[in-house]
């Protein structure tokens, strides 16, 4: 569990950090007043809820995934029972298309940076493009992925087989999850968009926030992906 | 975009038009809240007629041929199950999280009202999927509410054909409805509180909830890991947690999985899980005596600082709960170590609990009395959690009725003891009526004096050896005859309890029509739900104008004020400025 402990502690030294920040160490009961004075600078530069959502919502995400790979550890090397090792990790050789399927999700990731750049700059075509590049990419990865599960089916290494089968699947499976789900919001960015039936701050905002998610997936996947290579 | 602005979002307020929208798929905060405590205490009522079954069969064994070992084994798990998660993490959270949270803070409603509404259905659906594993053939599981494999899952353990893909299908439902409440609560404590409300000046309600929140989001994916992977070894035949094993004369599919790796991930979830319903107790209770004892909290300071310490220090304890399953010395060291240090913070906020009420002006109320009873039962589970934290007293006790004294002293009744407190206490603004004070008080003596009798007993049943989980104890030798008689008595107490929480449901039904019209005020509490100019407060809670915060949330007994409280929204007057002033040392 050390990488939960490390996960852990660094959730500490942010929130430790953000305490600080926050002068947790204020005597609230001495002053009266609003102190507005403080308080405005503080807050123009608060970010939009659904920002922080999102960033919350990630931190959750996070700790899901580093759970998972925590027990990916832990089952791998499992500890010998009474002097036994339990040897029965056998190593999934990962079909090549996984390399094309990373450099697919790194695509789409530049697509939905072009496109939250070009909204910052004005440029709604190249916006509109690049948003519907990033959501194309995204589907063609998943497309890939099912392909590279088609592949180890075919090759006779089920779920049940092994244990590194089965993490496998179910870490590619959890993580094309993920990114199905963004791409229902990003379905929804785009329908929006394409009627005009919304205001530009709130067509930026679901954009950049789409932005976010994919670089974050990426960040995900690599980490995965790099896991399942070195084990 | 200033966090004024996030706390007065007209836009987001859809006013609601019809009976649907305005008390079916409600998108107001407290409609929800108010659906989320109704939900949670319909199960939980189903949660205590299957522990009074329970208590039937161990006080008298052999008298009810209805239940055989396998419906004790599913009232046991059922038991457990509903009242950790589905009642007292839904209850705290989703009930007086989505009611406190916007009117403490002073806001309109949350920050995504839509998807608040969608967490309450999402969490009815996983108590309908629970439920229905009531009706489905071969029962509930009965594999006890850790659901530790390789027994969750083998043939033979109650429901394990239905029952345990309902528990884990449910559970799942439960983390993805509570994961849109949650970051619903955070956002909400962060961006939206109104002018004046610092973080420093927030009732520590609001602390507990907040930071229990955070627990749970960062928790409940430990629970969402190991139950996917259990599903996946129960359907697909992989071995994540399932070990070679001969099962009923035949061999499983399974080999070389880690039972372990489940009782940590359980754990790592397990454990803060206790934190989340206790830090909201904790919480609340400090606002509920700081009220009724007309004084200010002691050491507020220390007293949210002791909140975040706890939440930290809740993820690093898990282990404790596996002394004997076989573990490096060294690790149990570790974690009985840490456990220990837990128990610092902890003790803080009890001082400061109880130097609140010492030389305070104590008002005897029914709420007040609720909170009273906490911290005596607190200090009572608190302290058998001492024996157990150290490895080599937990041993020998480990898996008798020890343990099962000690935890539900320390998370069973404890925080049940707040819940009925704060909906004592909170009920007047909910409705705009109070409940019968009487029936109140015969419900706290009840229930306080009757869970005495239920469990002090039971922490010498498990010095003498007897065993948790057993159906029936048979002729052992260790276990004399009297032991048989504190059962029973045991179990005609729990009947008792049972009983009184009939008399809380009527009160709090009677006094809808009947009880006394309470108007906006009537504990003359500072926090702002009391401000509202409506009671119960009306859709988007403030009418037109965001209430301003000029001072913190206990402002009593004050010198040279008209009253003996001050409101958080009050302007400040010379005079309160001048008594303000003189900085009473608090902290």
């Amino acid at each position: 569990m050390n990488l939960v402990v490390a996960t852990v502690a660094l959730v500490a030294g942010l929130l430790v950090w953000w305490m600080a920040a926050r002068r947790l160490t204020s005597r609230s009961w001495e002053g009266q007043g609003t102190f507005d004075g403080r308080d405005a600078a503080e807050l123009h530069s608060a970010p939009a809820p659904a920002r922080v959502g999102l960033w919350v919502l990630l931190a959750v995400v996070t700790s899901f995934f580093a759970l998972f790979m925590t027990a990916y550890f832990m089952r791998m090397s499992p500890e010998p029972v009474q002097g036994v090792g339990l040897r029965d990790w056998r190593p999934v050789a990962e079909p090549s298309i996984l390399w094309f399927n990373t450099l697919l999700l790194l695509a789409g990731s530049v697509g939905m940076q072009v496109a939250s750049t070009a909204l910052r700059r004005w440029r709604f075509t190249l916006a509109a493009w690049g948003l519907a590049a990033g959501g194309a990419f995204a589907l063609a990865f998943l497309l890939g992925q099912w392909f590279a599960w088609r592949q180890l089916h075919a090759a006779g290494l089920y779920a049940a087989a092994n244990p590194a089968n089965a993490f496998f699947f179910v870490l590619t499976g959890l993580h094309a999850l993920h990114l199905l789900g963004g791409l229902v919001v990003w379905a929804r960015a785009l329908t929006r968009m394409a009627r005009g039936r919304t205001t530009l701050e709130a067509v930026r905002l679901s954009v950049e926030l789409c932005t976010v998610y994919w670089h974050y997936l990426l960040a995900v996947w690599v980490v995965l992906f790099g896991l399942l290579l070195v084990t | 975009m200033s966090y004024v602005a996030i706390a007065d979002q007209h836009a987001h307020l859809h006013d609601p038009q019809t009976f649907i929208t305005k008390y079916v798929w409600s998108q107001d905060h407290k409609v929800i809240a108010i659906q989320y405590m109704a939900t949670a205490m319909a199960i939980g009522v189903v949660a205590i007629a299957l522990s009074i079954l329970m208590r039937l069969q161990l006080g008298f064994p052999g008298t009810f041929h209805f239940i055989n070992p396998s419906n004790y084994y599913q009232f046991v798990s059922m038991h457990g199950m509903i009242m950790v998660i589905y009642l007292l993490t839904a209850l705290f959270l989703g009930g007086f999280g989505n009611y406190l949270i916007p009117l403490m803070c002073g806001a309109r409603d949350m920050v995504f009202p839509y998807l608040n509404m969608l967490s309450y259905w999402v969490y009815l659906l996983a108590v309908l999927v629970l439920v229905a594993s009531f009706f489905v053939p071969g029962g509930p599981t009965g594999a006890g509410w850790t659901l530790y494999p390789p027994q969750a899952i083998l043939a033979g353990t109650p429901g394990a054909d239905w029952g345990i893909t309902l528990m884990l299908v449910s559970l799942v439902i439960f983390i993805v409805g509570f994961t849109m409440g949650g970051l619903n609560y955070v956002v909400t404590v962060l961006q939206a509180r109104c002018r004046g409300m610092t973080l420093m000046r927030m009732p520590l309600s609001i602390w507990g909830i907040f930071m229990a929140t955070i627990l749970a989001l960062l928790a409940f994916p430990a629970l969402l890991v190991s139950s996917i992977m259990m599903a996946l070894d129960n359907h697909l035949g992989t071995s994540f947690f399932m070990p070679a094993l001969v099962s009923l004369g035949q061999e499983t599919v399974h080999k070389g999985g880690s039972p372990l790796l489940f009782q940590h991930l359980f754990w790592f979830f397990g454990h803060p899980e206790v934190y989340i319903v206790a830090l909201p107790a904790f919480g609340i209770v400090s606002d509920l005596i700081s009220t009724h004892a007309r004084r200010h909290i002691f050491g507020y300071r220390m007293m949210v600082w002791a909140i975040l310490a706890i939440g930290i220090l809740s993820f690093v304890v898990w282990a404790h709960h596996m002394y004997v399953s076989g573990m490096n010395p060294y690790f149990g060291f570790f974690f009985a170590t840490t456990t220990l240090i837990i128990a610092i913070p902890t003790a803080l906020k009890v001082y400061n609990w109880v130097l609140t009420l010492w030389r305070g002006d104590v008002h005897l109320t029914v709420p007040m009395l609720f909170a009273i009873g906490f911290v005596f039962t607190f200090i009572n589970g608190g302290l058998t959690g001492l024996f157990l934290g150290n490895v080599t007293v937990d041993v020998p006790l480990s898996d008798t009725m020890f343990v099962v004294a000690h935890f539900h002293m320390v998370m069973g009744v404890s925080p049940v003891l707040v819940v009925c407190g704060a909906l004592y206490h909170w009920y007047p603004k909910m409705t705009g009526r109070m409940m019968d004070d009487r029936l109140g008080r015969l419900h706290f003596w009840l229930t306080l004096v009757g869970t005495y009798a239920i469990f002090l007993p039971m922490h010498y049943l498990g010095i003498l050896g007897v065993p948790r989980r057993y159906f029936a104890l048979g002729d052992t030798y260790f276990v004399p005859d009297s032991v048989h008689s504190m059962n029973a008595a045991i179990s005609i107490a729990a009947m008792i309890v049972a009983a009184a929480q009939l008399i809380f449901i009527f009160n709090m039904l009677w006094s809808l029509r009947h009880g006394k019209p309470a108007g906006g005020n009537p504990w003359r509490a500072t926090t702002l739900e009391w401000q509202t100019p409506e009671t119960p407060p009306r859709h988007g809670n403030w009418g037109p104008e965001l209430p301003v915060v000029y001072r913190w949330a206990y402002e009593y007994g004050a010198p040279g004020n008209r009253e003996d409280f001050v409101p958080q929204n009050e302007p400040p007057t010379t005079q309160t400025a001048v008594a303000v002033g003189h900085g009473r040392n608090v902290g």
